[in-house]
This record gives C-alpha cells, structure tokens and sequence, in this order.
C-alpha cells in the first residue's frame, strides 16, 4: 500500500484521516477496515468497483451509519460525535441521490444549509456558480431536473466556508453537458476547499483528482497519487474492473496514454462489466469526447 | 334542515377535537417515525389539568370567566411539559429501538388513565365550563351549543398557527425537512432532536388544549377520554398522510361529519363503523391520503 501523499516536499497532516474504519449493517460486515486521508488541498478521490463500500465510507465518515476505527478531522478525533457536530466543523456533504428536499423550494433547501451562528452563508458565490438556482428560489425541487438537484446539494455544500467537501458521484445519471457544469464547479471548489470525490466516470478523476483511495471489497485497496494510478491500465483494470472511463466523460485527456471515448450511454458501462480497455462504438447523436472541451 | 345544521355542526366540533390531537401526532409519525401511543393520555392530563386547576387548586382559576382561560393554559400547559418529560425521558433513549419505543408509548398511555383513576376515582368529573360557552345560539332554525364553536375556533386557531410555524420559521423548516429525510437533515449539520423535542411539546400542547376543551364538549372528563379519542385520531392520521397537518385537519372535519351523521340517520353507534369504512376506501383509493403532502 502506497501512501497518499504525492508532490515533492514535507507530508502534510491529511485534513481527514480515516485509519480501520468498519462498518456492520444488519448484521452483514460491509467495511472491514478503511484507510484513508484527504490531503489538505486538490481533490482525493475514492474509487471502486459497485458495491466496494464507497458511499458506506462516506456515511460511515459522518457516523450516519454505526462505526468503528478511528475518524480524525482537523486533528480532532470524531468517534463521539454526532452527525450534525461533526459537520458544523467544517463538512460539506452532497450524497449520492443528492439528498435533496423534494417537498421544499430551491431557496428552503439551500436556507437549510445556512448554520446560524457560524457566518454569513456565501449566497454571491451559489448564485454565481449556479445562476438557475437563484432563477428557480421559488420551485419545488422535487419538480428539478437531476442535474438542477445536483446543483442545489452542491450549493448546500458551499453556502459555509466550509474546511472540506464530500461529493457522492455527483455526475451519476446527469446528462454529459451537466456532467461538464459540474465537473468545473467541483475544479473551481477544489481550488479553495480540499474535496473527497467518489466517482465512477474516470475521464473526470483523471481531471480533477490529486490522490486516489481504491477500496475493495470493504478494504482499502490502492493508495496514490491518482495520475499514477490511471496512467497504469492493468493497475486500473484490476482495482476498478475496467481499462476505460465510464459513461459521458467530460474531459478526456488527449495526452493520457489510454485516452477513452465515452462509452454509449451514461451508467451503461459500469465499471462492473469489466470489458477492458476496448473502445465501445459512439452511436449517432452522442458527444464526441472532445466536445465537453469545448 | 335544523338536525341537519346541528349535525354538521357538532361533527364539526368533534372533527376540531380529532383534530387537536392528530395534528401533533402526525407531525410526531411524520418527523420521528414514532407511532405514540401516549398521545391520549396527554390529553388526559390536559383535560385533568385544567379541572383541577379550575376546581379551586390554582389561584384565579376556576370554571367562568378569565378563571377557565387560566384553567386551560394550566392545562395546557401542564400537557405540554409532560410531553416534553416523555420525549427526553422516555422516547430519546430508545430511539435505536422502535419496537420498545411503541411498547413503552403503549404502556404510558395505559398508566396515566389509572394513575388519574387512582388519585380522582374512575368516574367522569363534571366540568361545568362557563356560563357564555354552556348555552346555545340559534344558527337555522337550530339551536346549537356555543362550546362548538369554541372547539372548531381553537382547531382553526391551532391550524393557522400550526402552518404559520411550519411555513415560516426556520425550526419549522427543519421539521418539514425531517419529515422528509431526517438523517439528510443532520448531514446539513442540524441537530434533528432539537426538532424532536419541539414536536412533541406542540404535539402535548395541542392534545391537552384538546382535553381541556373536550371537558366543555362533553361536560365532563373521565379518566378514558384520552383513549377513546386517540383510536379515531389515528384514524384521522391515515386518512390525511402522515406529517401532513392540513391533511389532518381535512380528515378530522371529515371523520367527524360523517360519524355524526351515521350515528344519527342509521343507527347509534355505527357511526364508528362508517369511520373505519371510509378509512378502508380512502387507502384503497389514495394510499398516501388525502393531500399526499405535508403542512
């Protein structure tokens, strides 16, 4: 196992280091011990394959699941606290089904994430990065586009200053053009708040990710820098089951020696049908990969 | 026409007291998932609290005038503190534990009426109530007893209140929140149980205003009161969609009609009968109730 640190100079202390995290759900073990650290900048993605147990890391993370191990943020040991504590240190959380009030309006959803007494929420900076949301304050968000919800949970995470943000695959199901707004929000989020990406579309971890974590089977797999990584198709074919990026990606780095074509329709080509590093034929109408470059 | 009056108008009335203790028990099952059983027996002590209160124990209080508005905030909140007793007390610890929750909710539901039968006997208390709400006004060629309107008034009061808080304040905002995903609710960084303990004590204040007023209603409290409302409050729950308060209000107006109705044009007591009927048609019909959402 590799460390996470990557560049030249002195490790810095991880922002979030998760050492043996496990996890039992009704009486099945789906963690069985979890490292990982979120450097204090750039973005660590976690990686692997359905069902490795990432979004369970990432509940477990937050203690919305019972847990054992050792969670420090900040240097803090976290084990005691609740959820909502341990948040208003400084997490910004968009889950994987965005966790959106369908029932509230744009505007309530993102009124929820305001944490009084901590601060002005930064209501210039959603509007900026998301203008529709200020556009839609009034509508239900239940009545949203999946890409609309997406970016109502990525505002939420970004209304607090917050010291780090988790984003459960936030491209998951949305449309390629929306999975290139998104991608640029979370690289321009990025450069100020360290981020925890799980995400399945590789072609967006090649972009964003300094450092990956590869979980298998409930364990931590594969620790490094994420270029490394994915510049490795065998290393990339073993931990995720696939030598391609997945679904509509939207930025496919010409320069990367494996360089990817999306493949026919977002969430077809998961990365379970390991189908290695073939080149799955574009049908008429879907982008070419080089047009989210655009 | 004027039976016809007098029926809808005391099934108004009696849908305002279905009403009084389902709003907060559907916000209770709606926010928490918590199914409480209790919620009777705060009634009762509501509706003990003011009686006893008004019999001569709190100074000022009695059963006219501003005395009785003073016996009934006692009441009130009286209610209101024991529903908060019972959420930290007793719900918080076991919140892990659903089924031990239900059973713990059944048992102080079952404990309060004998504890009141044990300390003022099992027989109904008269409660006389004041003299401007014990006579009636004609309305139709009806005459219709005043204590009516002063139940469907403080429904309709409790109602507006009720979406005035939910709509417009930020706890209320995290209710309606919860309702939908309570554990996305802490993952914002909001302690939930916060909201839980305001829940039940709205909850407990609406039922024992419901048990004090149910006391002018039937000119009486007796130890079952609470009990005996209870099953068609729950009732009223189903019908409206759970954690929906308007939904409540419509199904408790509708219960209450239709319940009064059926007692008195078919035969005494069937009244109940048409009550789980229309139940059993309206989740055939609209399974999520009648508004499907909340507030």
């Amino acid at each position: 196992m590799s460390t996470a640190s990557q560049g030249a100079g002195a490790e810095p202390e991880p922002l979030l280091a998760v050492r043996g995290l496990r996890v039992v759900l009704g009486g099945r073990h789906i963690l069985h011990g979890v490292d990982l650290d979120v450097a204090p900048a750039g973005v660590t993605a976690l990686l692997g394959r359905n069902g490795a147990g990432k979004t369970t890391t990432v509940r477990g993370v937050l203690g919305l699941v019972p847990r054992t191990g050792s969670v420090r943020f900040r240097g803090e040991e976290t084990a005691g606290l609740a959820t909502h504590a341990l948040v208003r240190r400084g997490i910004g959380y968009a889950p994987e089904d965005r966790g959106v009030f369908a029932g509230l309006t744009v505007a309530e959803n993102l009124r929820l994430a305001e944490r009084p007494g901590a601060g002005a929420p930064d209501y210039p900076l959603v509007h900026e990065l998301f203008p529709e949301l200020k556009q839609r304050a009034r509508q239900l968000a239940g009545t949203l586009s999946g890409g609309q919800q997406q970016m109502v949970a990525i505002g939420r995470t970004l209304l607090n200053g917050n010291r780090l943000i988790i984003a459960d695959e936030p491209t998951k199901g949305l449309a390629p053009r929306v999975v290139t707004e998104v991608a640029q929000v979370l690289e321009r989020a990025a450069q100020a708040v360290p981020v925890l990406l799980v995400e399945q579309n590789l072609a967006l971890v090649r972009r964003l990710a300094t450092s990956c974590v590869v979980l298998a089977d409930g364990r931590t797999a594969h620790r490094g820098p994420a270029a490394d990584l994915l510049a490795d198709a065998e290393a990339t074919r073993l931990l995720l089951g696939v030598g391609t990026a997945r679904g509509t990606a939207p930025t496919a780095a010409p320069d990367s020696p494996h360089t990817t074509a999306p493949a026919t329709a977002a969430g077809h080509n998961r990365p379970d049908s390991p189908e290695g590093p073939t080149v799955p034929p574009r049908p008429a109408g879907s982008p070419a990969p080089e047009e989210a470059d655009a | 026409m004027s039976t016809v009056v007098l029926l809808a108008v005391t099934g108004l009335g009696l849908g305002a007291l279905y009403f009084l203790v389902a709003s907060g028990l559907s916000l209770i099952f709606g926010l928490m998932d918590v199914l409480n059983f209790a919620h009777g027996a705060l009634l009762s002590i509501g509706a003990y609290g003011s009686w006893w209160a008004a019999s001569g124990h709190v100074p000022g209080a009695g059963f006219s005038g501003a005395g009785f508005v003073l016996a009934v905030a006692f009441g009130t909140a009286v209610g209101t503190l024991a529903a908060v007793v019972l959420e930290l007390a007793l719900i918080r610890p076991l919140y892990e534990r659903p089924r031990e929750q239900v059973l713990a909710t059944v048992g102080v539901g079952l404990a309060v009426p004998a504890l009141l039968s044990a300390i003022w006997g099992s027989d109904a208390r008269p409660f006389p109530g004041p003299h401007a709400l014990s006579g009636t006004f004609g309305l139709l060629g009806a005459r219709i007893p005043v204590n009516r309107l002063v139940l469907v008034a403080a429904a309709l009061v409790v109602l507006a209140a009720l979406r005035l808080f939910l709509g417009r304040t930020r706890h209320g905002l995290v209710v309606r929140a919860g309702v939908e995903d309570r554990a996305m609710v802490t993952a914002l960084g909001i302690d939930v149980r916060r909201a839980f303990t305001l829940v039940f004590a709205i909850g407990g204040a609406a039922a024992a205003l419901g048990g004090a007023l149910g006391g002018l209603y039937y000119g009486s409290v007796d130890p079952g009161q609470g009990t005996s409302l209870l099953i068609f409050a729950f009732v009223v729950v189903v019908m409206g969609g759970m954690g929906s308060v308007a939904g409540a209000a419509l199904a408790a107006a509708g219960v209450g009609l239709v319940q009064q109705f059926a007692n008195y044009y078919a035969a005494s007591g069937l009244g109940d009968l048409a009550v789980v009927v229309l139940l059993a048609v309206l989740l055939l019909l609209r399974p999520s109730g009648l508004t499907g959402r909340l507030a």
